[in-house]
């Protein structure tokens, strides 16, 4: 490398250390730590070995803990995307002078805490929440239906909690989106259904891939809302995780059960950009 | 190849126009007859209401008041997509995830036309434009040109009774641009279709329209054939935007049986006759530079004062300035034997015998 080409990368450079530095100590130590931690068949970390792995994926609770995780984050992406994809259309259909106040609205979540947002759950779906004594009034159920600790209260609470990160992604893809060629659609004669499905859709692909890579690795990490909507019954990896290394104080399990959370995730993520890029929603005659 | 496109020959009829966004008046009581088969050109500066008008007559705007004809019915009612209006958009909007015969057919298969059909057709349209080879390409594969001819392709092919082109040819370099004006007009010619073009650019519009409407700050300030519009515009904003328009400010006489116009203190030009203005008072008068002949000072002739010589080839370009002040062009051939005129000279203007002139009241 030239000394020009040196000295025109050093401010760039100066500038991303901190950040860098910030990364390697709090984001990559850790991580490495975790992993050291994880290869190690005894608390002590005296036996280095692969042991905490095959006694995770050799028994079958803890294969459907991870896969329950999945599945979790799964449903809850989906219905995310479901009650997402309106609101993003919704907002780039709206006038200029009002989309300020909607995307209040729709960032409103992520200006409280999540903990805040749990227990609103909580409040909305427990014996006598609103839901229950909603329907008890009304006269529709005899007694409270059981609504709080379930899986479906979990996957509701995440896609609600979550919504931003799928929304936000959309918003910018529909902006992307040149209005002139959902109007070419309808001047070639298709109606509003066909225009959706075959135009805005498929070219709102890649916000949507990336609003549902956000909502699926914030959901299945979402410890407080898993084990405050979730109750006792239901164990996915995050409480998992917890209950090894804090309850039981087997750090080298707990770790195991980290780094095969993040290899998840990052399959999932992997898998998901490979078919993004593949695809894009082209279509061929 | 001869396609019969199913509404070949309607006539498009625009009553009272009128549209606003919010309070600003984009199009004002817009009245236009077209013929069917006809080709259009609404012709205009940027901001005059032109697109505004397509995309009423398209149905992706719905004016304000006034009503739109195809073939004689009222369409104000339909949505966009039972118009029986193609479009064709000044960035061709293609959709850049399908590829050209995709494209194509995706107006056929809309109409619920089945697949083995819709590609047959989709087929036969390429061809028409000379695209056949690229059928399996993606849109971005393509140049501007090739483009254009896949967004006509994909229009013509719904058969549609009116074509409409927006800028159609705004983002091509001037080659290209020729070739595609005389392929557009061959096709249209071919098919006989009704068509609307929105162009600002007036050479465009006077090659390939049959009649042209140039619009004004929301209204049609004339609608009538490119020479009709060029020899006799019908007011100054026209004279001004067609071509090159020398104005001269004066009085105007009667002279003999016909008129003059008296320049301030410049000398006078007598003109056969006024129009579209013939009261006798102020007046502005507008000629074109070729319609005036240069030659020596005389009591007949408007005085000028010769600036600038540009020769541009065939034909040489004087800048002039008259006593008045008003600046005045005047080309003149240049054929073997004709005088010369230096800078500095002073000169004589009268206009060439039989040349159209225009006058409009001060």
């Amino acid at each position: 490398m030239s000394a020009a080409s040196n000295s025109r990368l050093a401010a760039p450079l100066a500038l991303g250390a901190p950040l860098a530095l910030f990364f390697v100590a709090f984001v990559l130590a850790p991580l490495l730590l975790l992993a050291f931690v994880s290869f190690h068949n005894d608390t002590d970390l005296r036996d280095a070995g692969v042991g905490q792995y095959l006694k995770f994926l050799s028994d079958g609770f803890n294969l459907a803990v991870l896969g329950n995780t999945m599945w979790l984050g799964l449903r809850a992406t989906l219905l995310a995307l479901v009650l997402g994809f309106p609101l993003a259309l919704l907002y780039s259909q709206t006038p200029r002078r009002w989309q300020g106040a909607l995307l209040l609205v729709v960032l409103l979540p992520l200006l409280t805490s999540s903990v805040v947002r749990t227990f609103a759950w909580v409040v909305i779906l427990g014996r006598q929440g609103i839901v229950n004594s909603a329907l008890l009034e009304l006269g529709w159920i005899a007694e409270p239906l059981k609504l709080l600790y379930t899986p479906g209260a979990v996957v509701v609470a995440l896609a609600q909690i979550e919504l931003p990160l799928m929304v936000l992604p959309l918003i910018t893809a529909l902006a992307n989106l040149d209005g002139n060629l959902t109007q070419a659609s309808r001047a070639l004669g298709a109606g509003y259904w066909r225009t959706f499905w075959q135009i805005t859709l498929p070219l709102s692909v890649p916000g949507l891939l990336a609003g549902g890579l956000l909502v699926f690795a914030a959901s299945v990490s979402a410890f407080v809302t898993q084990a405050l909507v979730g109750g006792g019954q239901q164990v996915y990896m995050p409480s998992f995780m917890y209950q090894q290394a804090i309850e039981a104080g087997n750090y080298p399990f707990a770790a195991a059960i980290a780094m095969l959370l993040l290899v998840s995730v990052m399959a999932v993520v992997c898998l998901v950009n490979t078919f993004g890029r593949r695809s894009k929603g082209f279509v061929h005659v | 190849m001869l396609f019969s496109t199913g509404g070949s020959g309607v006539s498009i009829e625009l009553d009272h126009i009128h549209h606003q966004y919010g309070g600003a008046v984009a199009v004002e009581s817009v009245s236009l007859d077209i013929q069917a088969g006809e080709l259009v050109a609404l012709l205009g500066p940027s901001g005059c209401g032109k697109t505004t008008l397509l995309r009423v007559v398209a149905g992706l705007t719905r004016q304000t008041g006034g009503s739109v004809l195809i073939g004689g019915e009222k369409v104000d009612a339909l949505p966009t997509n039972e118009r029986g209006a193609g479009i064709v958009f000044q960035n061709y909007a293609l959709f850049p995830h399908m590829t050209v015969a995709a494209n194509v057919a995706y107006g056929l298969r809309a109409r619920r036309i089945n697949a083995a059909a819709a590609r047959d057709t989709a087929a036969q349209m390429l061809d028409l434009v000379q695209m056949a080879r690229y059928a399996s390409r993606f849109p971005r594969e393509l140049s501007g040109g090739q483009q254009q001819r896949v967004a006509l392709a994909r229009t013509l092919a719904v058969k549609p009774k009116v074509l409409l082109l927006d800028e159609p040819f705004a983002a091509l370099d001037k080659n290209l641009r020729l070739d595609m004006q005389i392929e557009i007009k061959r096709i249209q010619r071919e098919l006989g279709i009704t068509t609307v073009l929105v162009t600002h650019d007036q050479e465009e519009a006077m090659s390939m329209a049959d009649r042209i409407a140039v619009m004004n700050a929301g209204r049609v300030e004339q609608f009538d054939t490119p020479e009709a519009i060029y020899d006799r515009p019908s007011s100054l904003f026209v004279a001004n935007f067609i071509g090159t328009a020398n104005l001269v400010a004066g009085q105007l006489l009667r002279d003999g049986s016909g008129y003059a116009v008296d320049s301030r203190d410049g000398g006078r030009l007598s003109i056969g006759s006024a129009a579209p203005c013939s009261r006798v008072g102020a007046v502005v008068l507008a000629t074109r530079p070729e319609h005036l002949a240069m030659g020596t000072p005389g009591d007949d002739a408007l005085s000028a004062k010769v600036e600038m010589v540009l020769p541009l080839g065939p034909s040489l370009v004087y800048e002039l300035r008259l006593a008045s002040g008003d600046a005045v062009k005047v080309t003149q051939p240049r054929t073997v034997g004709s005088t010369r005129y230096v800078a500095g000279e002073v000169v004589g203007l009268r206009l060439r015998p039989g040349s159209p002139t225009s006058v409009f009241a001060a």
